[in-house]
């Protein structure tokens, strides 16, 4: 069975490959403090499992002190001109997407098909891991298309990814950090401590105080932890179920439907949901940190309070 | 009570501008000191949850094949495609986009794009050039709105599009969560449920693109 420990033993090499390169980058003023940052990375993807869970501690504090004492720096040679970029395009014209649409397209197949490949009674693909052994696939096809069509040396993948790592930098590894930190929240019970706060304080006498304080609560919970999946169990159990749907007979498909759909409105506000608010504005090179955040608060907030009305409507209709 | 100064932590810390990765060390060990656990052991703790979510940031392998895709000239024939498409605007492109996110999320397709895989390399380039092709340059500042325009609009169209789809991690989620606490439901009488607010958000994020749309050719334009 092909499990994701084949995808962690790529990454650490890739990201081997990151280290050594930057070591040997003199046109980068930082370059030892970057080659230490992904080495240790790499040595976290290929021996993780080794280091047992104190190593894996150490190292984790050492990669967040490089990031954090000093800034990671980036090499300012071998970026492509412009103008050659343009030549570039010029001459491989709409061939250029073909190498990009490999990687949906493997994806696709690797998720609907391939996994439901069997060799004897194992399946061929690890079922739950399926998504991202696809990507990986998808990402190895795709470069092997590039190879063949536009003849680029066989460092180029390694350099120019390289290049858009360090632009995104130590950002790159805030999604994985905050998954821990989620764990630890729950290790500690935060999550029940909030929970019994907010039925402590606010009274829920009418459905549509408790719609309020469900919705309003899922998306600031989730703005707290970055994560709608954390904040679901711990404001469903805490307001849903004792207060919406037993109390005052709501249907709980509804409400917990659209309670998680609160929650999402609460990720598009929190640069805590770090992929997909943070780490754009590194690979967009966006001046703010906060803009995407600020591109979508407008959207987010109006959709909450829709939202709201949309569960009391639905919610407590007659229903079977 | 005192468990909650983690979170006060991360708060604080990201507010005040501190590097993220130091503030999420800092509010872990305020959070497993509070709850009374020794340093080594926070230490411990933290160490196997990052090592067993190594996952989270194995997607990053996608980068090589990006760049060697943008040495290439990707970037530049997704600009020229778009000036090439006479009549093309901001507001066709972007919600073209966010219907085409929202549908193939819908479909359980939702790593088929992404913030790395489409939006750098393509959707922000072919929106910076569908605001050129009908005004003039743009100015940095509305250049960088555009872009994280380009950022919301991935992220929205995903988020409101995965849970109509029965077999996503937050659908499993509920039904797991949902049965453990005694009522019984199939992933399809939750996910049908998100679909009024799928149709909202495409309401509301679609009238801000073609507004922002209209905004700028008009300053271009002036």
């Amino acid at each position: 069975m092909i499990k994701l420990g084949f995808v962690y033993i790529l990454a650490g090499l890739v990201f081997a490959a990151y280290a050594l390169l930057s070591a040997r980058d003199q046109t980068n003023p930082r370059r030892w403090r970057n080659a230490l940052f992904w080495g240790l990375l790499a040595a976290s993807f290929l021996a993780g499992d080794h280091f047992g869970d104190l190593g894996n501690g150490v190292l984790v504090l050492v990669l967040a002190v490089t990031a954090g004492v000093g800034k990671l720096g980036q090499g300012t040679g071998g970026v492509a001109l412009l103008a050659d970029r343009q030549a570039s395009a010029l001459r491989f014209g709409n061939r250029l997407f073909l190498p990009a649409l490999v990687i949906p397209a493997v994806v696709l197949f690797g998720t609907l098909v391939v996994k439901t490949w069997k060799l004897g009674e194992v399946p061929l693909l690890d079922p739950k891991q399926a998504t991202l052994i696809s990507l990986a696939a998808g990402a190895l096809l795709a470069a092997g298309a590039a190879f063949a069509l536009f003849r680029q040396p066989m460092i180029t993948p390694l350099q120019e990814g390289r290049r858009l790592m360090d632009l995104v930098g130590w950002a790159a590894l805030l999604p994985q950090m905050l998954a821990a930190l989620g764990a630890l929240f729950a290790l500690a019970g935060v999550g029940k401590v909030v929970g019994d706060l907010v039925t402590t304080w606010i009274p829920m006498n009418t459905p549509f105080m408790a719609v309020a304080v469900y919705c309003i609560g899922m998306a600031l919970f989730t703005l707290v932890m970055g994560n709608a999946f954390a904040a679901f169990p711990v404001i469903t159990a805490g307001v849903a179920l004792p207060f919406l749907i037993h109390r005052f007979g709501g249907d709980p498909a509804v409400i917990c439907a659209m309670g998680m759909l609160s929650g999402f409105c609460g990720t598009l506000m929190t640069p805590l949901a770090a992929n997909f608010n943070v780490v754009p504005t590194a690979l967009l090179e966006l001046k703010d940190r906060f803009a995407v955040i600020r591109a979508q608060t407008p959207t987010a907030l109006p959709l909450l309070l829709i939202n709201m009305v949309l569960m009391y409507v639905f919610a407590f209709r007659p229903h079977g | 009570m005192l468990i909650l100064l983690g979170v006060a932590v991360v708060v604080a810390g990201f507010a005040a501008g501190f590097n993220p990765l130091l503030v999420v060390m800092a509010s872990a060990f305020a959070t497993g000191l509070a709850a009374g656990l020794s340093p080594v052991e926070v230490l411990s703790a933290f160490g196997k949850a990052f090592n067993e979510n190594r996952y989270v940031s194995a997607a990053w392998l996608i980068l090589p094949v990006i760049g060697m895709l943008e040495r290439a000239g990707l970037q530049e024939r997704a600009r020229d495609l778009i000036r090439g498409l006479k009549g093309v605007t901001f507001g066709h492109l972007m919600v073209g986009y966010l219907l085409f996110r929202q549908l193939t999320s819908a479909l359980g397709l939702t790593s088929i794009a992404g913030q790395t895989q489409t939006v750098r390399p393509l959707l922000a380039p072919m929106a910076e050039a569908a605001v050129e092709s009908d005004g003039g340059e743009l100015v940095d500042s509305d250049r960088q709105r555009v872009k994280a325009f380009a950022a919301a609009t991935d992220n929205i169209g995903l988020f409101f599009g995965e849970d109509i789809f029965m077999a996503i991690g937050s659908i499993l989620l509920m039904v797991g969560f949902l049965d453990q606490s005694g009522v019984r439901l199939e992933p399809l009488d939750l996910s049908r449920w998100a679909i009024p607010t799928a149709i909202a958000a495409f309401a509301i994020h679609g009238a801000r693109i073609l507004i922002f749309g209209r905004r700028l050719a008009r300053r271009a334009g002036a």
